[in-house]
């Protein structure tokens, strides 16, 4: 009797619930739908019903998370466990030989820098590694100047441009650069080498699209590295190359959203040491409608009629030039860089070029130097010609007179890279380590002989990255920086110790 | 100084027999009368307005000085007393020949003094030091919150700009295309900006751009003179008025007050530019490392209490080299979500992996530590390569300190990698100015690596690292600004050396001494102020940055105005530099600053605060007199059981008793 009440009440239960679905609102609907789907087929109903219990459970669902599900689940004494085994690798790996004679090796300048430097062993040598090419370093006019600046201004402006750190001396250096470049607009970094990698990122984002060429510099590419952009390389200064590059994507894009497209390259190649071909590059951005960013960091201030750069060396307008970035510190003897463009491209950069906002600003009597140093360069076209005659000089003791190294840079470059000719390396089938090697006994022979140069130096690799994928790196090179602080005949007796002592190295060298 | 007593004089205040106080208030009074145009008397009515003429040729400085002069002379009160110089840190230097007691200075003397002390207050009495050291437990400050009405108008306020910057974009779009050209595609190119991430700058930025980026001129000193500019279309473009307004400056990184172009420092920096140049104008790795390069550097190594360390021009490339040498792929960097730009710039370059903490919040840290540790890299499940936890020593828009006792702990247990960003705190913090671990008296051994901007209390530029030899060793032969960027000018390497000297002692015994603890002072002392006027005030006591809340976005600019109208430079930030409701203004205290400075902004903020409606605090945090603190529970760490009245004190009794309470534990 037990069990009757219970199946009366599930009676009553059931056909309460039978009259409450009906009342409900679309019931017929429904057991229409399931009235005309059963068609005597409960398979059939049952897939329908797993179908539904299925989208009700997908519905129900928190969102998809890839985190979540990847986690080990470990307990509290686990963890402690791992914890206690866990040991890290030390911070740096342990210093190899070569990078120790690196260390030891690197000399040191007692004393001021210049045509002559005394080096802390005691001995003074003719100086062909630092960028000192009009020898502004010495300049008394420059250095009243910039005392003169210290009087008024202390050193450090200590604080970002946004905070009160934006002096009137920074607004007479960028107007002076832009007038000199001849563009609208101008911005001063505190640091030449943050310009470029800071410039890049502020303009492009994720999805935009950068093609450069292979051999830019270290700064561009760590640039190109933190926009995220998609960068498509071109062969080294081959137009035809960045042509056939460009028609690919605007081919590839033709179907998508519009995004913004730069080219990036440089002026002379810090790697290379020759000269962009800009007309032709200005002719091809603007027939695929690409913006340009150039670095003239090691141009500026050194080819042209008044050192105006790529611009002026082949007479295009640098209005062309989307983004010109440059350094202060190298020709120019002050320090921090610059970028020069329209009114919009600087104004963009103020507030969101990492380098520019995040950082204090320059120190006023380094702006003014460079102020100084511009105008010294429009007004003495003679500082430019005598250095381009100690090129010249250089130039003939090495690059024709050497059974063994040719120079790469233009002939306007005041840095001379020598390589080994490529007919050498083959017949002595040298590795790019024994180049390496080769390069550095001959900068030491140099300046066990008085000379002192430099070398190119490779670009440091990530850490992490497997030998395998070898990203582009130079040719190991000499780096000869002339300077017009020697005379013509100073400068061939240099040339002359290090056309013997790379003579000396090779022949050692069976 | 007018009046020189060659006998007398000792310029060294901390062991000078003068600085009794007697004699102090005397030479307080002589000071007065010598130096009308700056102090104007103790009078605060007088310390703000057109009473004080920092705006003025020199030919007018020169009558000022005169005047000045002869009203000393007249006056029996110095005639009779030979002023002592209190302090050593202005630059003056001593007087060559001896001088009779009642000369007279010369009208450049006065005016070079002046300029000292534009650039360098000098000490009003020895009461006013104090010496920055942690005591007790680490706590965290705590953040007072204001009533519900001024976040909810805070809110409305953005929502009211919002529409309306949509509204405009509306209408210019259709009726004004030319402005908005440079949003849309032109001709095939795709705009530089895009049009959402252009809305911020455009519609809310650019109605507050004249209180960022005012142009300056001459040293950013005790005093900041900016020059007069407007705006005629909307602060769009700026046209400079060829005039110049002088204003107290609580907005530079001048922490130690070495912005100066006399003094020690400035004479050592001419000499060295006289026989060095102003560049070595090579990287450091080809011929650019000079003798004074490795003189700074171990200086630096030493200051810190590292082994060893090398200097860079710039601070932000400093941080944005050293990641991709220390750690990549497989590591992990763990990192406060409040480290500054270059730290996330570095980090991004490095390749490693980046977790966030809770600013500040050990627990979180501890939590993401174990859980990382524990789950190994992602999908491989390897275990890290190395883990290292970035965190800034102090926080520039927060004025808070890293717990670093905390972080030492957590460091024994999980052997993790520890990166301190001293960029705020060297030179700031501790009783020798050597940053947090000297702050907290911990070995600086403990932690692997100090980074640390020279461009702040040095008054110089540029980035230093150190660590031990082996590391820095390591980072000579592969960061990237080493072998790439320009090595630093040696008129800033000197600046730093010469700075660096004066703060160990090893130059002018006894100034960098005072100047940090003139710093700790004047820190705590405008810090207990504003917390006892009643502003919300964020950060740690011994910080030196000092941000106060504003929260409604139009208070930024209000706020701003109406301090330069005092004639006081300040710092407004708002979003993105902090979160959407949390507007503030940030007051950087330096040593330059004299109390009569510190009661000066404090008269301002009390009235600007009353203008403005910024008094807002509860009291939680600290400012509320002694017997106004109701019932404090006694469980400990419980802080909102803590009842107290609403400090809102009257400016006077503020700075009556402000130099005695900025001593004792601010509560």
């Amino acid at each position: 009797m037990d069990l009757n009440d219970a199946q009366g009440k599930l009676v009553r239960l059931f056909n309460d619930a039978n009259t409450q679905f009906h009342k409900m609102p679309g019931s017929a609907i429904i057991l229409r739908y399931i009235k005309s789907s059963y068609q005597n087929d409960p398979v059939r109903s049952a897939i329908e019903l797993f179908l539904f219990l299925f989208a009700v459970r997908y519905l129900l669902a928190p969102a998809y998370s890839t985190q979540k599900n990847k986690e080990v689940s470990l307990s509290e004494e686990e963890v402690e466990e791992l914890v206690d085994e866990w040991t890290p690798e030390p911070l740096v790996t342990p210093i190899t030989p070569l990078e120790e004679a690196e260390n030891t090796k690197r000399p040191i300048i007692v004393g001021p820098t210049g045509p002559k430097v005394k080096l802390s062993n005691g001995r003074t040598v003719t100086n062909l590694a630092s960028c000192n090419f009009y020898n502004f370093v010495a300049n008394e006019t420059i250095k009243e100047k910039a005392i003169q600046t210290l009087r008024t201004y202390g050193v450090g402006p200590c604080g970002p441009p946004g905070f009160y750190g934006t002096q009137d001396v920074h607004m007479k250096t960028e107007a002076d650069v832009a007038s000199h470049l001849g563009t609208p607009a101008c911005i001063v970094y505190a640091q030449a080498f943050s310009v470029v990698s800071s410039v890049i990122p502020s303009f492009s984002k994720r999805g935009d699209i950068i093609v450069a060429d292979k051999a830019v510099n270290y700064a561009i590419r760590r640039g190109i590295q933190i926009s995220r952009s998609t960068v498509r390389w071109y062969e080294h200064n081959d137009m035809e190359d960045l042509e056939r590059v460009l028609q690919k994507v605007v081919k590839e894009q033709a179907k998508k959203r519009l995004t913004r497209r730069f080219i990036i390259t440089e002026g002379l190649f810090e790697n290379i040491g020759d000269v962009v071909d800009l007309p032709k590059l200005v002719e091809l951005k603007l027939k695929y409608k690409f913006r340009l960013i150039l670095d003239e960091a090691w141009s500026y201030g050194v080819l042209g009629r008044t050192g105006a750069g790529v611009t002026e060396a082949q007479n295009v307008d640098a209005s062309e030039v989307d983004m010109i970035t440059g350094s202060l510190s190298g020709p120019l003897c002050a320090a921090g860089g610059f970028c020069a463009g329209s009114e919009e491209v600087v104004e963009h950069q103020r507030i969101s070029s990492a380098s520019y906002t995040f950082s204090a600003a320059l120190p006023a009597l380094l702006s003014t130097t460079a102020s100084e140093t511009i105008s010294m360069l429009q007004e003495e076209p003679e500082l430019l010609s005598s250095l381009r005659e100690n090129i010249k000089a250089m130039r003939a003791q090495l690059d024709p007179r050497s059974d063994w190294v040719n120079c790469t840079s233009s002939v306007d470059n005041p840095v001379l890279l020598l390589v080994l000719k490529p007919e050498v390396v083959t017949s002595k089938n040298l590795s790019i380590e024994d180049q390496h090697q080769i390069v550095q006994d001959v900068v030491d022979e140099c300046l066990a002989n008085g000379v002192f140069i430099a070398k190119l130096r490779p670009m440091p690799k990530a850490l992490g990255t497997s030998p395998q994928d070898e990203s582009w790196q130079p040719t190991p090179a000499l780096k000869v920086c002339l300077t017009i602080g020697l005379n013509k005949k100073e400068t061939e007796k240099a040339g002359v110790i290090i056309r013997h002592a790379i003579t000396k190295i090779m022949t050692r060298r069976k | 100084m007018p009046i020189r007593a060659p006998r007398a004089v000792n310029p060294f205040a901390t062991t000078s027999p003068s600085s009794s106080p007697a004699l102090d208030a005397m030479n307080e009074k002589a000071d007065q009368q010598r130096r009308p145009s700056f102090t104007k008397g103790n009078k605060l009515a007088s310390l703000f307005g057109g009473g004080s003429p920092r705006t003025r040729s020199e030919a007018a400085a020169i009558q000022a000085a005169i005047l000045a002069q002869e009203k000393a002379l007249n006056s029996p009160s110095s005639l009779s007393l030979p002023s002592i110089n209190l302090t050593t840190a202005t630059g003056e230097k001593m007087p060559s020949e001896s001088k009779t007691l009642f000369q007279p200075p010369s009208p450049e003397e006065a005016q070079k003094q002046a300029k000292a002390h534009a650039q360098f207050g000098p000490l009003g009495s020895p009461a006013h030091r104090y010496t920055s050291q942690h005591v007790g437990d680490f706590a965290e400050p705590i953040e007072d919150e204001p009533p519900y009405y001024f976040l909810i108008t805070t809110y409305i306020s953005y929502l009211i700009l919002i529409v309306f910057g949509h509204v405009r974009d509306f209408f210019g779009k259709r009726f004004r295309k030319q402005h908005y050209s440079h949003l849309a595609e032109r001709d095939g190119y795709a705009p530089l900006n895009s049009d959402f991430d252009n809305f911020y700058t455009r519609r809310l930025k650019m109605r507050i751009n004249d209180c960022f980026s005012r142009p300056t001129t001459g040293v950013p000193g005790r005093y900041i003179t900016l020059l007069d500019r407007e705006s005629s279309d909307g602060n769009n473009t700026f046209k400079l008025l060829g005039t110049s307004t002088e204003t107290l400056n609580m907005s530079s990184y001048n922490y130690l007050g070495f912005a100066q172009s006399d003094g020690p420092c400035a004479d050592a920096t001419e000499v060295i530019i006289r026989k060095y140049g102003v560049s070595m104008a090579s990287p450091r790795a080809d011929a650019g490392t000079s003798d004074l390069a490795l003189e700074v550097e171990d200086l630096v190594a030493k200051f810190v209490g590292k082994p060893a360390s090398m200097v860079f021009s710039m601070g932000f490339v400093t941080n944005a080299t050293a990641f991709p040498t220390l750690v990549g792929k497989g590591c992990l960097i763990i990192s406060d979500e409040l480290n500054h730009a270059s730290i996330r710039f570095g980090a991004r370059l490095s390749g490693a992996m980046i977790e966030m903490f809770k600013h500040n919040d050990m627990r979180d840290l501890e939590r993401k530590l174990r859980d990382v540790i524990a789950q190994g890299q992602p999908r491989t499940h390897r275990p890290w390569k190395k883990i290292l936890v970035v965190v800034e020593g102090l926080y520039s828009m927060e004025g808070t300190m890293c717990n670093l006792p905390a972080l030492v702990q957590l460091k024994k247990k999980y052997k993790f990698n520890l990166f301190i960003d001293e960029a705020h705190s060297v030179g700031a913090l501790g009783p020798r100015g050597r940053g947090v671990c000297d702050y907290f008296g911990i070995d600086p051994a403990e932690v692997d690596i100090l980074m640390g901007t020279l461009t702040k209390s040095f008054g110089a530029n540029g980035g230093y690292i150190a660590a031990d030899k082996d590391i820095i060793d390591k980072l000579r032969t592969q960061n990237a600004a080493m072998l790439f960027a320009e090595s630093p000018a040696p008129p800033v390497l000197v600046q730093i050396a010469s700075a660096l000297r004066i703060i160990t002692g090893e130059y002018v015994p006894g100034e960098g001494e005072e100047r940090l603890q003139r710093l700790a002072f004047n820190s705590r002392y405008l810090r207990l102020g504003l917390k006892r006027l009643g502003f919300i005030v964020y950060g740690h006591d011994d910080s030196p940055i000092i941000p106060i809340m504003l929260y409604n976005p139009a208070k930024m600019p209000a706020f701003s105005h109406e301090m330069l109208r005092r004639k006081i430079s300040v710092v407004v930030v708002g979003y993105p530099a902090t979160p959407l409701v949390s507007s503030r203004a940030r007051f950087c205290v330096s040593a330059a600053h004299t109390k009569e400075d510190l009661d000066r902004m404090l008269a301002a903020c009390d009235e600007v605060g009353d203008l403005l409606q910024l008094k807002f605090s509860s009291g939680v945090a600290g400012g509320a007199a002694p017997g106004d603190v109701v019932g404090v529970k006694e469980d400990e760490g419980n802080l909102e059981s803590l009842v107290v009245k609403k400090p809102r004190w009257r400016l006077v009794d503020v700075v009556r008793t402000g130099v005695e309470d900025a001593k004792v534990p601010l509560r």
